[in-house]
C-alpha cells in the first residue's frame, strides 16, 4: 500500500472542489495557529526552547548507534522486550508473532504514525485479529474506513455532522446526533469497554530515553495509558529515530511538542514507562515490547542533510502553517504522512519514483521551516528531493533517484542556462521577448498559468536598456 | 534564517542587481529603486553583464544550471566591493542565503560568502542603511501590502516596507489577514501545480478585496505579477504596485 | 530473524559515522523561571484550572472535611484508594457514614477487581510532588497505589503536599533524582481527560477522569 500508485493531480482537483473539506480545514488549522503563538507569546524565549530542542535531537542523531544500544541494554535490564524490523513488513510479523504467542486476538491501539506506516491494522485483520483504534480521531475514521488526513488530529477533515453520521452508520443501537459533549459520550462508552477486554494494547513512543530505558507519550485523552496499562501485554512500536540521550533532554521538547501540536503548555498526561509490573505491584502490563522500526531511516542518515529529517518529533504543526496543505488537506497526499514533513519524508521512504511528485507541491514559502519546533530544514530538503528526481550529475542516494530524469526538462534548463550565462545571449532574447513576447503561443506553461491569470507582458524596453539609455554607470 | 544584517554605513556607492523578472517585465519598477538610491544621495552602478539570480532552476532541481548563472552574477560584481542591492526579496534572499549552501562543498564558498554577505533587499536598504526620508506629494489613497514569503522569511524585510510606507502621510495602509501567508507563486510551482497556486491565488485575492484598498504593493515583481494577473483575469480593480514605483510617484507628485 | 535485522540495521547505522560528521549545535539555553514557594502554589494553581481541574488550597488538617464535601456534592456511592497510602487511615476513620461513598480499596491485582474498578466513581491518590512550569502532578505509581487508580474512575482526587511543588520539570528531575530511580510508571497529569478531536471543540472525560481535584495541603 505504501508505494501505491499516486495521482496526486487527481487527488488535488478532487480536494479542491470539495467546498465543505477546505472549510474544514480552514477552521481548525487557523485555530491551532493562533493557539500555537498564544501559548508561546515571548519569541525569545521560543528561539531558545528551539535551541534546544534542536540541538537535543541533533545529538541523538549524531551518537544514534550508541544510544541504540544504550536503550536497548536498559530496556532489557528494565524486562522490556527489545525487537528490530529493517521493513514494515518485519514489524508487522513481529506483532502478529507476539499476540499469537498469548493466544490474543483482540488489540488495542492508542496512536502512533509508525502504525500506520507499516499498515498495522490491516495487516492484522487478513490474519484475523481485531486491531482497534481507541484515539478519539483515530476511531471516527476507522470506523469510516478511512486514513488519518492529519498526524495530530486525524479526523480534521471531519465535522461534527458527519462524524454523528459515522456514529449512527457504525455503532449498534446508536441514533444520529451532532452534538460534541454526546458524540465524545457515545465514544467513551463504546471503549471503556474494549479496553477493559483488550487482549494486547499498543502504543507509539514519542520519546525514548537512552539513560534509562524509558518510553516517553504525550497524550490528551487517556486512551494511551489505557493501552498501556490494562491488557495484560504492551507492545510499543517506534522509529528509530526517536531516540534522546537523557531525561534532561526532554523538558524543551515536551514543552514545544505540545506547544506546536495542539497549543497546549502540556498535555493531560506525559506517560513515562520503564518496565513491566515489577512483584507486588497491582497492575500494569506483564509484559512490554519494544518494536524499533528502521524503514529506510538508517539510510538517510548516511546524509548530512537528509538526516535532518529524522530530527522530526511529529509535531504536525508544519502541516497546519503549510498553505498547500491547508487547501488540500491530507488525503491528497496519498501517504501517510501529509504536508511539508510528509513531501521530504514519503519520498525518501516510498522512493522518488512514486512519491517525487510530493516535493512539487510546494511554493517554497519557508513557512514550515519558521515553525519547526526542531528547525528541520524543510524547503532545502524538498529542493534536494527535486534535485534527486533528476539527478543530473549521477550522484543520487535517495530510492529512486534520476526517476524524473528526461530530455526536455533538461534542455529546456541548459537553454536557460546559456540565456542567464551570455549576456550577449541574454539581451538578444529579453529584446525578442519585448518585440514578441505578447505573441506567444498559449501552451504548455504559459497555458497553465492563464488558466486564472492574464499573460505575462514583456516591456518593450528592458531595465538594462533604460539603465543604459539614462546614463547609469555601469561599471 | 538570520534576519539581522549588518548595515553599512556612509555608503556611497552601491551596486543594482535589477532581476530578470524586472529587467523583462517591469523595468519601470527597477528604475524607480534606482532614482530612490541615487535621490539618497547614492551613486548607482549597474553592470550589464547581470542577468538572473539562478533561482528558478535552483527550485527546480537543476542544481548545475543555477550554479553556472550564479557564477556569472558574482563575476559581474565582483569588481568592487559595494554593497548590491536588489528590488526583490525573493532574489536577495537567493543570493543573501543559497548561494553559500550551493558552494558549499566547493573552493570559491569564502569568496561565495563575502559576495552573499553584501546583499540587501531594496526597501530594508533605504529605510535601515540609508535612512530615507519621504515626503508624500499624493492625494489621499488606500493600499495594502503584501510581502513576498522571501521577503519576510529570509531577508526580514517587512517592517522596512511598512515603515516607508508609514512615512507616507496621506496614504492609509491596511494590512490584509493572513498577510503572512504565500501568494501561490512559487516560481515554477506555479506551472507544475497549477491548481494549487490557482488556490492560493484566488484566496489572496479576496483578502485583498476585503480590505477595499486601491493598490497592492510588493516589493517582488513575481508576486505582483502572479496576484496582478488574477486579479486582472477575474477584474478585480486593484492595481498592483512595486512598492519603489509607488513611493517614486508620491514623492514626486 | 529480527537479529540479523538488527545486524543489517546497525551496520549501516555505524557506516553512516564514517560518511558524516555532524554538527550538533549548544543547547542549554532555556530554562523556565525558578519561584519562590507563594508563587509556585500560585502558579500551579493557576495553570491546572485553565485546564479545567479543581485545585482547593487548604491546612493540611482540613481535606478529610473538604473531600467529604466535594463527595457528598457529587452523590459519590464508591470510593477507591491505596489501602496503606500514607492517607489510608485518615480516610477509614473520617469518610464514613450517610452521604459517604463505599470505600473500596484496591487490594487486589487488577485481573480480578478491573471489571469492579471500571464501575466505580471516584479514585484517591497521593502524588510525588507538583511542578508550576506546566501545571502538572508529579505522580509515581507504587505497590500501594496501583496505576489506574488515576484514571479509571469517573473522578480524580489527588492530595499534594505543597512542599513538594518544584518550579520545573528539570528542577523535579534533577531533584527527585530520577535518573536513578525511574519508576515502572512515571506520570505527569496536568487535568481531566480531554480531547478536541472533533471539530476541535473540547471537552473533558472522553476516556479517563471526567474531573480531577487536587487539594493543595499546606
Ligand atoms: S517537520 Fe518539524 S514541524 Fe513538521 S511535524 Fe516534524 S517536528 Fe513538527
Amino acid at each position: 500500500m505504501g508505494s501505491q500508485h499516486l495521482d496526486f493531480t487527481a487527488n488535488v482537483t478532487e480536494a479542491l472542489a470539495d467546498r465543505q473539506l477546505r472549510a474544514n480545514f480552514k477552521s481548525a488549522l487557523t485555530g491551532l495557529m493562533k493557539k500555537r503563538v498564544a501559548v508561546l507569546p515571548d519569541a525569545a524565549e521560543r528561539e531558545r526552547m528551539r535551541d534546544d530542542a534542536e540541538a537535543a535531537k541533533r545529538k541523538a542523531l549524531a551518537k544514534l548507534p550508541e544510544l541504540l544500544e544504550r536503550l536497548e541494554r536498559k530496556c532489557t535490564e528494565n524486562g522490556i522486550i527489545v525487537h528490530w524490523a529493517e521493513t514494515t513488513a518485519e514489524a508487522n510479523e513481529i506483532i502478529l508473532g507476539i499476540m499469537r504467542s498469548h493466544d490474543a486476538t483482540k488489540l488495542v491501539k492508542g496512536k502512533s504514525m509508525v502504525s500506520e506506516e507499516m499498515h498495522l491494522n490491516h495487516f492484522l485483520e487478513t490474519h484475523g485479529m481485531e486491531a482497534l483504534e481507541t484515539d478519539l480521531g483515530e476511531f471516527i475514521i476507522q470506523l469510516n474506513h478511512e486514513p488519518p488526513s492529519h498526524i495530530i488530529v486525524p479526523a480534521v477533515h471531519k465535522n461534527r455532522q458527519q462524524v454523528g453520521r459515522i456514529f449512527a452508520d457504525n455503532l449498534e443501537g446508536i441514533p444520529y446526533t451532532d452534538v460534541v459533549e454526546e458524540l465524545n459520550a457515545i465514544a467513551r462508552k463504546t471503549l471503556r469497554e474494549k479496553f477493559r477486554t483488550g487482549h494486547v494494547g499498543l502504543s507509539g513512543v514519542n520519546f525514548a530515553v537512552a539513560e534509562t530505558g524509558t518510553l516517553v507519550l504525550v497524550e490528551n485523552e487517556g486512551n494511551g495509558r489505557m493501552c498501556t496499562t490494562v491488557p495484560p501485554v504492551h507492545v510499543a512500536v517506534m522509529g528509530l529515530e526517536k531516540v534522546v540521550e537523557s531525561l534532561s533532554d526532554l523538558p524543551p521538547l515536551l514543552r514545544l511538542l505540545t506547544a506546536s501540536a495542539t497549543g497546549q503548555l502540556v498535555t493531560t498526561y506525559v506517560n513515562c514507562i520503564t518496565s513491566p509490573r515489577k512483584d507486588g505491584e497491582r497492575d500494569g502490563p506483564k509484559e512490554i515490547h519494544l518494536v524499533i522500526l528502521d524503514n529506510g531511516r538508517s539510510r538517510m542518515l548516511a546524509d548530512a542533510q537528509l538526516r535532518r529529517t529524522l530530527q522530526c518529533i511529529r509535531c504536525g504543526t508544519c502541516l497546519n502553517h503549510c498553505p498547500v496543505y491547508i487547501r488540500i488537506g491530507g488525503h491528497a497526499y496519498g501517504s501517510v504522512y501529509p504536508g511539508p514533513i510528509g513531501k521530504i519524508l514519503t519520498p525518501q521512504i516510498d522512493g522518488l519514483a512514486d512519491k517525487g511528485v510530493l516535493a512539487t507541491a510546494s511554493s517554497l514559502c519557508n513557512a514550515c521551516e519558521e515553525v519547526c519546533p526542531v528547525r528541520i530544514p524543510i524547503p532545502g530538503i524538498i529542493r534536494r528531493m527535486r534535485t534527486e528526481a533528476y539527478d543530473e550529475k549521477g550522484d543520487g542516494v535517495v530510492k529512486g533517484h534520476g526517476a524524473k530524469k528526461n530530455l526536455l526538462e533538461t534542455l529546456v534548463w541548459k537553454g536557460w542556462e546559456l540565456t542567464y550565462r551570455i549576456p550577449a545571449l541574454n539581451r538578444f532574447v529579453v529584446s525578442m521577448l519585448g518585440r514578441f513576447g505578447d505573441k506567444l503561443p498559449n501552451v504548455g506553461p504559459l497555458k497553465a498559468w492563464t488558466s486564472v491569470r492574464t499573460a505575462p507582458r514583456f516591456a518593450p524596453k528592458s531595465l538594462h536598456q533604460l539603465a543604459k539609455e539614462e546614463g547609469i554607470r555601469h561599471e | 534564517m538570520a534576519h539581522t544584517f549588518t548595515y553599512p554605513r556612509d555608503v556611497k556607492t552601491v551596486y543594482y542587481f535589477g532581476t530578470c523578472l524586472v529587467d523583462m517585465s517591469f523595468p519601470q519598477a527597477g528604475m524607480a529603486g534606482i532614482h530612490l538610491l541615487r535621490r539618497a544621495g547614492v551613486e548607482v552602478v549597474f553592470p550589464q553583464e547581470q542577468s538572473c539570480c539562478g533561482q528558478p532552476a535552483y527550485n527546480s532541481g537543476f542544481l548545475e544550471e543555477a550554479r553556472a548563472v550564479a557564477r556569472a552574477q558574482i563575476k559581474a560584481f565582483s569588481r568592487a566591493d559595494w554593497p548590491i542591492v536588489v528590488p526583490s526579496g525573493s532574489c536577495a534572499g537567493m543570493m543573501r542565503h543559497h548561494y553559500p549552501e550551493m558552494f558549499a562543498n566547493d573552493p570559491e564558498y569564502f569568496d561565495v560568502r563575502k559576495f552573499s554577505e553584501r546583499i540587501f533587499e531594496l526597501g530594508d536598504f533605504l529605510h535601515n542603511a540609508l535612512h530615507v526620508r519621504y515626503e508624500d506629494k499624493g492625494k489621499p489613497v488606500k493600499v495594502t501590502w503584501h510581502s513576498s514569503c522571501h521577503a519576510m522569511r529570509e531577508m526580514g524585510a517587512t517592517a522596512a516596507a511598512k515603515a516607508l510606507i508609514g512615512q507616507l502621510s496621506n496614504v492609509e495602509l491596511v494590512e490584509i489577514e493572513r498577510e503572512y501567508e504565500c501568494c501561490g507563486f512559487g516560481g515554477t510551482f506555479s506551472i507544475k501545480q497549477p491548481e494549487i497556486s490557482a488556490a492560493m491565488v484566488a484566496d489572496k485575492i479576496e483578502d485583498i478585496r476585503a480590505t477595499g484598498a486601491s493598490a497592492i504593493l510588493s516589493g517582488d515583481c513575481g508576486c505582483l505579477m502572479n496576484i496582478g494577473g488574477a486579479m486582472e483575469h477575474k477584474g478585480v480593480p486593484v492595481a498592483p504596485r512595486h512598492l519603489a514605483e509607488f513611493i517614486w510617484e508620491r514623492i514626486n507628485g | 530473524m529480527s537479529s540479523t535485522a538488527r545486524d543489517r540495521i546497525f551496520a549501516r547505522l555505524h557506516a553512516a559515522r564514517t560518511t558524516v560528521s555532524p554538527y550538533v549545535p549548544q543547547g542549554g539555553t532555556w530554562q523556565a523561571p525558578m519561584l519562590d514557594k507563594a508563587q509556585r502554589i500560585e502558579l500551579l494553581k493557576k495553570r491546572m484550572e485553565t485546564v479545567r481541574s479543581e485545585v482547593h488550597v487548604l491546612p493540611e488538617a482540613e481535606w478529610p472535611a473538604k473531600l467529604a464535601e466535594l463527595l457528598k456534592a457529587r452523590e459519590a456511592t464508591t470510593l477507591t484508594y491505596g489501602h496503606d497510602a500514607w492517607f489510608g487511615g485518615t480516610l477509614r476513620s473520617k469518610i464514613k457514614g450517610k452521604g459517604m461513598p463505599k470505600l473500596v480499596p484496591y487490594g487486589e491485582n487488577v485481573e480480578a477487581f478491573r471489571d469492579e474498578l471500571f464501575g466505580i466513581d471516584v479514585g484517591i491518590t497521593s502524588t510525588l510532588g507538583g511542578i508550576a512550569e506546566n501545571g502538572t502532578l508529579i505522580v509515581w505509581p507504587t505497590p500501594q497505589e496501583p496505576r489506574l487508580l488515576s484514571l479509571v474512575p469517573t473522578v480524580h482526587v489527588a492530595l499534594l503536599k505543597a512542599d513538594t511543588i518544584y518550579s520545573t520539570l528539570a528542577e523535579a528531575m534533577r531533584e527527585m533524582r530520577w535518573a536513578e530511580n525511574m519508576p515502572t510508571n512515571a506520570l505527569l497529569i496536568s487535568g481531566p481527560s480531554k480531547t478536541a478531536d472533533i471539530e476541535m471543540t473540547l471537552a473533558f472525560g472522553v476516556h479517563g477522569p471526567k474531573e480531577l481535584i487536587v487539594l493543595v495541603l499546606e
